[in-house]
C-alpha cells in the first residue's frame, strides 16, 4: 500500500466526510423519507434508494438522509421532508423516483424549492 | 512510485449506522453475538444497501452494556439483547421510529431519554482523550484519520521543530496521568537534553490497579490516538524506537494495538522516512510480567530487559538512565493520548481547561456502589460530588454514600463531608489520597471502612515485591494488625501502632508502592475513627460486614415465616414453622448473609 504524505491525510479526511457528518448527526441537509406502513406500501424504500444512490454516485458529503414515521397523510404517500440548514422544513408528497430525484438536484443541491411537488411549507405545530 | 491514495479503503455511502460498543466491558454481555444478530436482520430486511453496523471501542456506560447509537440520529439504546434485534430494525430502520423501550430510563417512572446527548452520564462528561470512543471503528486507521487523526504528526514533522514541541506542551500544563503527575513537558526536555543517542520511549500500559480500566479503553476505542502521541513525542526527544508494555490480561486491547500498528506501517507513519519527512520510528508491544508493581518504571524497565521486575533508587532517572542503560522517556497511555490535542488546538485552549495545577482533563474508571460504572472524562477541578451523584447516578438500591476512594489501591477513602472537593492532583493529596491513575471507587453505607482498609492491603502485601524491608515487612505488620481489629482482637494501643508503621512505611520504602501503601489506613483512621473505635472497644462492626464482630437475627415482629431464608440457609441454621417468626441458631450460624440476602421482608438483622 502507498506510503502517505503529509497531503494524503487530507484526502482520506474528504473521502470519508460523508460517514463523519453521520456519526456527527449534522449536515448541511437533512432528507427525512417517511416511513410508515403506508409510506413502504406505497414504495417509499425505493424512493429511499434513488435518493441514496444520487448521493454515492455524486459523491455528496453534507447530506444526511434518514427515515421517520407516519407523516399522517397516508393518501399522499410516499413522501419526503427536506430540511435545509436554518431552514424550516419544507414536505413532499405523491413521490415517484423521478421526483425524487429532480427534488434532490432542484432543492437539496441547489436549494430551490420545487413547489409543483411540495405540500407547504413548515411543519405542523407540537405542542 | 507514484503515490495514489485514493483508492485506499474506499467508502460506500450508508444513510444510517448502527454503533455498536465493542469493549471488553459489551462484549463479556454478548455485544458480538447481538452485531451478528443485527447484521442477519439487515440482509433479512434488506438494508444492506442503506445501513451499515460498525463496532467501536469502548462508550464508557458499561453498566448498561450491550449498548449502541444510531447515527445520524443520536438514539442511544441500551441492555440490548439478540431478541431485541428484529424490533429495533424494523421500527427504527424501516419505519424511522425510534424505540421507546430499549431506551435509557435515568430512573424508575421518569420517561426514557432517546438521545446519547441528553443523557446526563454523557452530557456532563468532557472529552479530549476519549474524543473518538464509540465513534469510530478503532480497527481502521481511516476512521482515524477521518477524525484529524496524524494531523498533529503531520503539523510537528512539516512546521515545528523538537524544541517547539516540548514548549507547547509544558506551557499546555499536561502532567502524566500514570500516578506522580510530574509535568510531560519537562519529563521531555530532560530526555532530549541527556547525553547519548539510542534514546527510547515507552508507553506504560501496565495498569495493576484492581478495578481501573481506562487506559485498557482507550487502546481499545482509540489505538491510532495513542501511537501518534508516540511519535509525537519520540520527534520531540530524539528517539527512534518505541515500546508499548501492556498488562498480558488484555487480550482485545492488544490485539487492537497490533492492528492499528500493522495499518500504520502499511500508510508510512511507522518505520523509516516517515510521511515523507525524514523521520524514523518504530515501536513494538511487550507484554506484561503480569503483577502490579510491573508498573512502577524503573520495574517496568527491568522487566523490559527480562529481569525481576524490582523497583530501583532513583536517581538516575529513566530520562537519564533507562532502558538498556539508555536515557529513555516512560509516560502513561492516557498522558500519550492527550498529545496530539494539544499539539492540534494548541496549549492555550488545553491550559484553559481544569485548575490552576492540574490542566486538561482526567479519565476515571468509576466502579464500585454506583449506579452508572463506566468509564468517564472530566474536565480536572469536577467535584467529587459530580461523578459520584450526577454522572453516576448515585447509590443504588436507596442506600447512603459512604466514602470514595480515588486513586487505585494506594488511595484514601475521602468522606461525604469533602464531597465536594474539586479533583486536582494537589487537593486529593491535601485530603489524604492521590490522583493515582483514575481508579475511583464507590463505597455505600453497608461498607466497613476498616474492612475497607484490611483489603487494601492484603492486596498491597501480596502485591509488594519484598526488596525493601519496610515495605515487605511494614505492610504486613499492618495488615495483620487491621485484621486483628477485624477479628475483633483489636486494642486500644493498635491505633497508634497503625500510625508509626504507615509513617514508617511511607517514608522508608523505596519505590512508590510503600509510599503510598499506607493511605488507605491513614485515610480511614483520619475519616472513619468512630468505626475503628467500635471495633476495638465495642467489638462491633457498625456496618455488619466484619464476621467475628456481627451476630444475625430473626426479628418476630417482621417475620412472616415465608420459610425462605431457612430454604436459602448453607447450614440449615435457621428453624421456623410456615407462617410463624423463625430462629437463627447461633452455634450453626457462619455469618454468610444468604437468610438477609433472600429475606423480603427486612426481618433478618445484623448487628
Ligand atoms: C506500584 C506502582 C504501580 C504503578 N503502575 C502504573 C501503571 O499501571 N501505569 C502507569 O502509567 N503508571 C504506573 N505507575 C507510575 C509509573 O511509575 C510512572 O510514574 C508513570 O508511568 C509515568 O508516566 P506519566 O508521567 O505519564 O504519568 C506505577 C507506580 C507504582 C509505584
Amino acid at each position: 500500500m502507498a506510503k502517505l504524505k503529509p497531503e494524503d491525510l487530507n484526502k482520506i479526511v474528504e473521502r470519508m466526510r460523508h460517514q463523519t457528518l453521520l456519526r456527527d448527526g449534522a449536515g448541511r441537509a437533512k432528507v427525512t423519507v417517511h416511513m410508515g406502513t403506508c409510506g413502504i406500501s406505497a414504495g417509499a424504500r425505493k424512493i429511499m434508494s434513488t435518493l441514496l444512490a444520487s448521493i454515492e454516485k455524486q459523491q455528496i458529503s453534507d447530506v444526511i438522509l434518514t427515515t421517520s414515521g407516519c407523516a399522517g397523510l397516508c393518501s399522499q404517500e410516499p413522501m419526503m421532508t427536506v430540511e435545509l440548514k436554518d431552514q424550516a422544513p419544507v414536505k413532499y408528497v405523491d413521490l415517484d423516483e423521478k421526483k425524487a430525484r429532480t427534488i434532490f438536484a432542484d432543492h437539496v443541491l441547489e436549494g430551490k424549492i420545487v413547489t409543483e411537488f411540495a405540500l407547504g411549507m413548515g411543519s405542523e405545530r407540537v405542542s | 512510485m507514484p503515490t495514489d491514495t485514493s483508492q485506499i479503503g474506499k467508502t460506500k455511502t450508508y444513510r444510517a449506522q448502527l454503533l455498536i460498543c465493542a469493549g471488553t466491558g459489551c462484549v463479556s454481555n454478548r455485544a458480538f453475538k447481538v452485531r451478528d444478530a443485527l447484521v442477519e436482520e439487515i440482509k433479512k430486511q434488506d438494508l444492506v444497501e442503506e445501513v451499515q453496523v460498525v463496532a467501536t471501542g469502548c462508550q464508557g456506560f458499561c453498566a448498561q452494556g450491550p449498548i449502541i447509537i444510531v447515527q445520524p440520529d443520536g438514539i442511544f439504546y441500551q441492555m440490548l439483547t439478540v431478541d431485541d434485534v428484529h424490533l429495533l430494525i424494523e421500527e427504527h430502520l424501516v419505519k424511522g421510529r425510534p424505540v421507546e423501550k430499549l431506551m435509557y430510563i435515568p430512573s424508575k417512572g421518569k420517561p426514557p431519554i432517546p438521545k446519547l446527548s441528553d443523557i446526563a452520564f454523557f452530557s456532563k462528561q468532557r472529552l479530549i482523550v476519549l474524543k473518538n470512543r464509540g465513534l469510530i471503528d478503532p480497527e481502521k486507521i481511516d476512521e482515524y484519520i477521518a477524525r484529524d487523526g496524524y494531523q498533529a504528526l503531520a503539523k510537528v514533522l512539516t512546521s515545528m521543530t523538537p524544541e517547539q514541541v516540548i514548549d507547547e506542551i509544558k506551557a499546555s500544563g499536561l502532567r502524566g496521568r500514570g500516578g506522580a503527575g510530574f509535568s510531560t513537558g519537562r519529563k521531555w526536555e530532560l530526555a532530549r537534553e541527556a547525553s547519548g543517542n539510542g534514546k527510547y520511549i515507552i508507553c506504560n500500559a501496565d495498569e495493576g490497579d484492581p478495578g481501573a480500566f481506562m487506559d485498557r479503553s482507550v487502546i481499545e476505542s482509540d489505538p491510532h490516538a495513542v501511537l501518534e502521541g508516540m511519535l509525537i513525542g519520540a520527534y520531540a526527544i530524539g528517539s527512534e524506537y518505541g515500546y508499548i508494555y501492556i498488562r498480558e490480561e488484555y487480550p482485545l486491547a492488544m490485539k487492537r494495538l497490533h492492528i492499528a500498528i500493522d495499518q500504520a506501517r502499511e500508510y508510512g507513519l511507522l518505520g523509516d522516512d516517515i510521511l515523507g519527512c525524514g523521520f524514523n520510528f518504530d515501536v513494538s508491544v511487550h507484554r506484561g510480567a503480569g503483577a502490579f508493581i510491573c508498573g512502577e518504571e524503573t520495574s517496568l524497565i527491568a522487566s523490559l530487559e527480562g529481569r525481576t521486575p524490582e523497583p530501583r533508587i532513583r536517581p538516575p532517572f529513566p530520562a537519564q538512565s533507562g532502558l538498556w542503560g539508555k536515557p529513555t522517556n516512560i509516560n502513561n497511555v492516557e498522558t500519550w493520548t492527550n498529545v496530539p490535542a494539544i499539539i492540534n488546538r494548541g496549549s492555550e485552549w488545553f491550559s484553559s481547561i481544569g485548575t490552576e495545577s492540574s490542566k486538561g482533563t482526567k479519565v476515571f474508571s468509576v466502579v464500585g456502589k454506583v449506579t452508572n460504572t463506566g468509564l468517564v472524562e472530566v474536565p480536572m477541578g469536577t467535584t467529587l460530588r459530580e461523578i459520584v451523584h450526577d454522572i453516576g447516578g448515585g447509590i443504588p438500591g436507596g442506600k447512603r454514600f459512604k466514602a470514595v476512594q480515588t486513586g487505585g489501591p494506594s488511595g484514601g477513602c475521602i468522606p461525604e463531608s469533602l464531597l465536594d472537593l474539586p479533583i486536582d492532583y494537589e487537593r486529593l493529596a491535601e485530603v489524604g489520597s492521590i490522583m493515582g491513575s483514575g481508579g475511583l471507587i464507590v463505597m455505600d453505607e453497608e461498607t466497613c471502612m476498616v474492612d475497607v482498609a484490611r483489603y487494601f492491603l492484603d492486596f498491597l502485601r501480596s502485591e509488594s515485591c519484598g526488596k525493601c524491608t519496610t515495605c515487605r515487612e511494614g505492610i504486613a505488620a499492618m495488615h495483620d494488625i487491621v485484621a486483628d481489629i477485624c477479628n475483633g482482637q483489636g486494642k486500644p494501643e493498635h491505633i497508634g501502632l497503625l500510625q508509626d508503621l504507615a509513617e514508617a512505611v511511607k517514608d522508608a520504602s523505596l519505590c512508590a508502592l510503600g509510599g503510598t501503601a499506607p493511605n488507605p489506613v491513614l485515610s480511614t483512621l483520619r475519616y472513619f475513627n468512630d468505626e475503628y473505635e467500635a471495633h476495638i472497644k465495642d467489638k462491633k462492626c457498625p456496618a455488619g460486614v466484619c464476621q467475628a464482630l456481627i451476630k444475625y437475627s430473626i426479628d418476630a415482629e417482621k417475620c412472616k415465616g415465608c420459610t425462605l431464608c431457612s430454604k436459602h440457609c448453607p447450614e440449615e441454621a435457621i428453624t421456623g414453622k410456615t407462617k410463624e417468626a423463625h430462629i437463627i441458631d447461633e452455634e450453626k450460624c457462619i455469618k454468610c448473609g444468604a437468610c438477609r440476602e433472600s429475606c423480603k421482608f427486612e426481618a433478618v438483622l445484623v448487628e
